[in-house]
């Protein structure tokens, strides 16, 4: 049985292993419910009469769930609505984006023309200006546009963005430049190489900017907060706060409308947690 | 002759489409121009010019009803940006900016660390990790108004059932900004938790694999090979969530509208209620002023960092 | 591939002439000349190789053939038209590039569509067209793939189907041998000189490789330092250098070039190296001494010289074996130095061994030293 091979270094013992693994496994599990424990706390006080949120102690469990909360805010915190204008506005604002990157992006990374460089930086200086710092004069535009409680209003300030152009024209710096000659030669115009072959071939960066655009918009609080006053128009983020303010004690109702408002973002992140992490990234990690 | 001459130029290149070079070169800029044209009309309405006029109307004090403006030059600005409530509530800006950032940070980086590991299910923890990210300010600040109720609370109850004295977190001057705090730690922990995650699978395993070789040990591999490395994206969360709490509005607005006696009235939320409930735009104004400058050192450092990752990156 | 090469050709190949010149064709980049002063006709149905070391400026005059750079100064001349202003896609031109650059998002069938569906061929044309090419490159059964699927071979060939496809008058080619492996090179070599002769188009190829230019060109342009030096057919590009540049660019090991004078031997002429005295033959003694002076550089082919106890002593310092010949590193002096190539089987003396070597006669190149230009 003996040799003379010298052993190589030992492996660590198998228990050893797997005690690490599961030491490791605990850690994650505690940390992912502390993560998810307000979101869990949220969903079953949704589902549960108010009078049993306010027994002491709380139940922490659901024995009989309620979805009559969920209709209730449909129905008396017009949620639906602002769900659809949420959309509506979302929705917007992601394909605008997308358009003036890709249209911008392109001129930057494709066409010579004076002070290009110049207007690459100014693009970039929008970054340092925050949009909390221009509110005032913003709403007296918007105000002067008639565009008070309207979905232009909440919409066409946001139709540009530096880090969207800085995300695409990065991304179409990459396109090989045999790739161009190669267009150039088989009758591309620059319209057909855009949307033929710049636009696809970095559809990566393209879908990472629309995840992140729609995740922003939908987010959105303060400028919606100051342009609407009424339902017709809301977004869900001001819905569910005219949704606590007038129902402060039903944290049932409340809660439902919470996770009404999270459940399509999140639905989101789990659909495309890849291009929604490249363009979270992106600004952090070159690529 | 002049027709003769025309023709025969033409008939010698009729086979081919001729276009200018300086033609060319114009076409070009023209069509750049027209590319660029959404983006610098919306650039110029949305951000240059309230710039602008932001500044401009720092210079005019608005009458008590914010019917009519004067002029009064740089007097509103001495007066605003030297006023106690103004320093108030940068002092309670940058305590909000003290309390968020570095717990954060550590947290994010303590997950990005545990989930930097190759085991079975790891997507989905990533997934829990993450998931914050996607949650907005207003559903966070619901939950947590929830979570931070004084008689309903889970927290309060936990604070019961350990022997702790319950407390009105939201209602007590000295805890509403904690409260608020912690709320907004969670919501910005998937951020963290992204970025810190990206920048550790951006360090080489050879690394790593030369440091086990050498010897070293879990720990001394986190100091020596870990955090060095990690440098760069830990001054970037630093910058970037630091920029966000001088942006906060959200949470305040629906945890504590800026009370209890101002100790949560962060910038941007008396910016709001200067501008948008006392009518005092020129007061907001010249706020806004002393915030884009803060913001924009942010940047600007900020800057300096992604420059410097240049020389990481390939 | 190539394998329907019995097919008749397509319709649509009777072209115009497809003549290019670059006359007095400049292009700066910057303070970098690229392409200096070049005047070169290339004929109708021609197939021209510009060759020359890296950076020598060649890509870029293909570049200014198919219109993607504008030259700085000068005339590009297709058929019968200046073409300076016309846009690439217009000049009628088809090119195959290094990388291929296909369209890694299209399949094969997209991408040999694509310089159709530009020129808003109709669909059923189109289809037909396509069809034609892929038969004719063997693609066929690969239509439906992406690029990333393919072979390297594979690639190339699509890339070439890409170029055929719309018929052009012309194919410029841009080192397309140089990511295949050494085997497939050999093959597609002779694939290409048979394309070119089945198409009748005039075909520019730019090869950093001496042996692509040799065995595939009808005519050779050797170009160093953005200047065309040479233009003639290969052969006689190789026994005729025009200088020392492509004297020693051309041919593996390169010629020697050694410094020597002109002497004076009796009723003959001789040049005297390092190591010895090389005897001019009739024919090249006057033309030497025409040249009225009398240090010149010497150029004699590794394979032009033999060691039978000739004039010129040396010592060998190396013998390099490469299984069908060998090379023989000899020292003339000590910083001049001649490489004398030998048949397997012929016999090789030992290292340190001293030898003579001979010059063959008929094979003796003489260039002025000043400015390296052929003498004769």
């Amino acid at each position: 049985m003996a040799t003379n091979v010298p052993a190589p270094r030992r492996r660590p013992f198998r228990w050893q292993r797997v005690a690490t693994e599961a030491a490791q496994y605990l850690a994650l599990t505690v940390a992912a419910a502390v993560i998810l424990g307000p979101v869990y706390i949220t969903v079953i006080y949704s589902l549960q009469p108010v009078e049993k949120i306010f027994s002491y102690p709380p139940q922490l469990y659901v024995t009989d769930p309620q979805w009559d909360s969920y209709k209730r805010a449909f129905e008396t915190g017009s949620l639906g609505r602002y769900l659809i204008n949420s959309f509506v506005v979302s929705l917007a604002i992601t394909a605008g984006q997308v358009t003036t990157s890709v249209l911008a992006a392109y001129a930057f990374a494709f066409l010579r023309f004076p002070f290009r460089n110049l207007l690459f930086v100014v693009f970039l200086a929008t970054l340092m200006v925050p949009w909390e710092v221009t509110i005032i004069p913003n709403y007296q535009t918007i105000s002067t546009l008639g565009w008070l409680d309207s979905y232009q209003g909440l919409i066409v300030p946001f139709l540009a963005t530096a880090f969207g152009t800085f995300l695409l024209r990065q991304a179409f710096l990459t396109v090989p430049r045999d790739l161009r000659d190669a267009a150039a030669m088989d009758g591309y115009g620059h319209i057909g190489f855009m949307l033929q072959v710049a636009v696809p071939l970095s559809r990566a960066a393209v879908g990472a900017l629309a995840v992140f655009s729609f995740l922003m918009a939908w987010n959105q609080y303060l400028w919606p907060l100051l342009i609407t006053n009424e339902d017709e128009h809301r977004t869900v983020q001001i819905g569910l706060k005219a949704l606590v303010s007038a129902n402060i004690d039903e944290f049932n109702l409340v809660m439902a409308g919470t996770v009404i408002a999270a459940a399509p973002i999140l639905a989101l992140l789990v659909l495309f947690q890849k291009q929604l992490i490249r363009g979270l990234t992106s600004g952090a990690i070159k690529g | 002759m002049r027709d003769a001459g025309l023709i025969g130029e033409a008939s010698a290149t009729s086979s081919l489409r001729v276009r200018t070079r300086r033609n060319a070169r114009l076409r070009e800029a023209l069509f750049a121009l027209v590319l660029l044209a959404p983006s610098i009309a919306l650039f110029s309405t949305f951000a240059f010019y309230p710039l602008i006029k932001t500044f401009y109307l720092g210079f005019f004090r608005s009458d008590p009803f914010g019917l009519s403006a004067s002029y009064v030059g740089f007097d509103q600005y001495i007066d605003v940006l030297g006023s106690d409530r103004f320093h108030r509530s940068l002092f309670t800006t940058g305590l909000f900016a003290l309390f968020t950032v570095p717990t954060g940070l550590v947290l994010g980086l303590g997950l990005a660390l545990l989930a930097h590991q190759k085991l079975r299910g790891m997507i989905i923890y990533r997934t829990i990790f993450s998931s914050t990210v996607a949650t907005s300010v207003a559903v966070a600040s619901v939950m947590w108004l929830t979570l931070l109720n004084p008689s309903i609370g889970i927290i309060n109850y936990g604070l019961k059932e350990t022997g702790f004295e319950p407390i009105n977190w939201l209602g007590d001057p000295e805890w509403a900004l904690p409260a608020v705090s912690l709320t907004t730690i969670w919501l910005n922990l998937g951020f963290t938790f992204i970025v810190i995650l990206a920048g550790l699978q951006t360090i080489p395993e050879e690394l790593h694999e030369s440091a086990k070789v050498d010897g070293a040990g879990a720990v001394s591999r986190l100091f020596n090979v870990t955090l060095p490395m990690l440098s760069p994206t830990l001054l970037f969360s630093v910058v970037v969530l630091t920029i966000n709490a001088f942006q906060s509005f959200g949470q305040i607005d629906l945890l504590t509208q800026g009370g209890p006696l101002d100790r949560t009235n962060v910038i941007v939320y008396s910016i709001y209620t200067e501008g948008f409930r006392n009518f005092n735009e020129g007061v907001a104004a010249a706020q806004g002023v002393a915030l884009f400058f803060i913001v924009l050192t942010l940047t600007l450092i900020q800057f300096r960092f992604l420059e410097r990752r240049g020389f990481y990156g390939n | 591939m190539l394998k329907q090469r019995g097919a008749a050709l397509p319709d649509g190949w009777s072209k115009p002439m497809s003549r290019i010149e670059l006359r007095n064709v400049n292009k700066f980049f910057g303070d970098v000349v690229a392409v200096r002063d070049f005047n070169l006709e290339i004929e109708d149905k021609e197939f021209l190789v510009l060759l020359g070391p890296s950076g020598c400026g060649k890509s870029t005059a293909l570049r200014l053939i198919a219109g993607l750079e504008e030259p700085t100064s000068g005339e590009i001349i297709i058929g019968d038209d200046v073409v300076n202003d016309v846009e690439a896609k217009n000049r009628d031109i088809a090119m195959v590039f290094q990388s291929y650059a296909l369209y890694p998002h299209m399949t094969v069938r997209r991408n040999i569509e694509v310089p159709l569906k530009t020129r808003k061929i109709p669909k059923r044309e189109r289809d037909e067209l396509i069809a034609e090419a892929a038969r004719w490159l063997d693609l066929e059964p690969l239509l439906n793939r992406r690029p990333a699927e393919l072979s390297g071979g594979q690639r190339q060939r699509v890339a070439l189907a890409r170029a055929i496809v719309r018929r052009p008058r012309a194919f410029l080619m841009d080192e397309p041998l140089s990511n295949l492996d050494a085997k497939l090179r050999v093959k597609t070599r002779a694939e290409l000189v048979s394309m070119h002769r089945e198409l009748a188009r005039t075909f520019v190829y730019v090869t950093h490789d001496q042996v692509e230019a040799m065995t595939m060109a009808t005519r050779i342009a050797v170009i160093n330092d953005g200047a065309l030096q040479q233009v003639g057919p290969p052969q006689s590009v190789y026994e005729r250098p025009a200088n020392t540049f492509v004297a020693q660019f051309i041919g593996s090991p390169p010629m020697n070039v050694v410094r020597g004078t002109l002497v004076r031997d009796g009723e003959a002429f001789a040049i005297d190296v390092p190591g010895g005295r090389i005897p001019l033959p009739p024919s090249l003694g006057p033309t030497a001494a025409a040249a009225s002076r009398a240090d010149l550089l010497v150029g004699v082919r590794p394979e032009h010289l033999s060691f039978d106890g000739g004039p010129v002593r040396a010592q060998v310092r190396v013998v390099e074996s490469l299984g069908h010949e060998r090379h023989v590193i000899c020292d003339l002096s000590p910083d001049e130095f001649a490489i004398v190539r030998l048949a397997a089987d012929e016999p090789a003396p030992s290292v340190g061994d001293t030898v003579g070597l001979t010059a063959h006669p008929e094979h003796i190149h003489l260039f002025n030293p000043e400015t390296t230009e052929r003498v004769s």
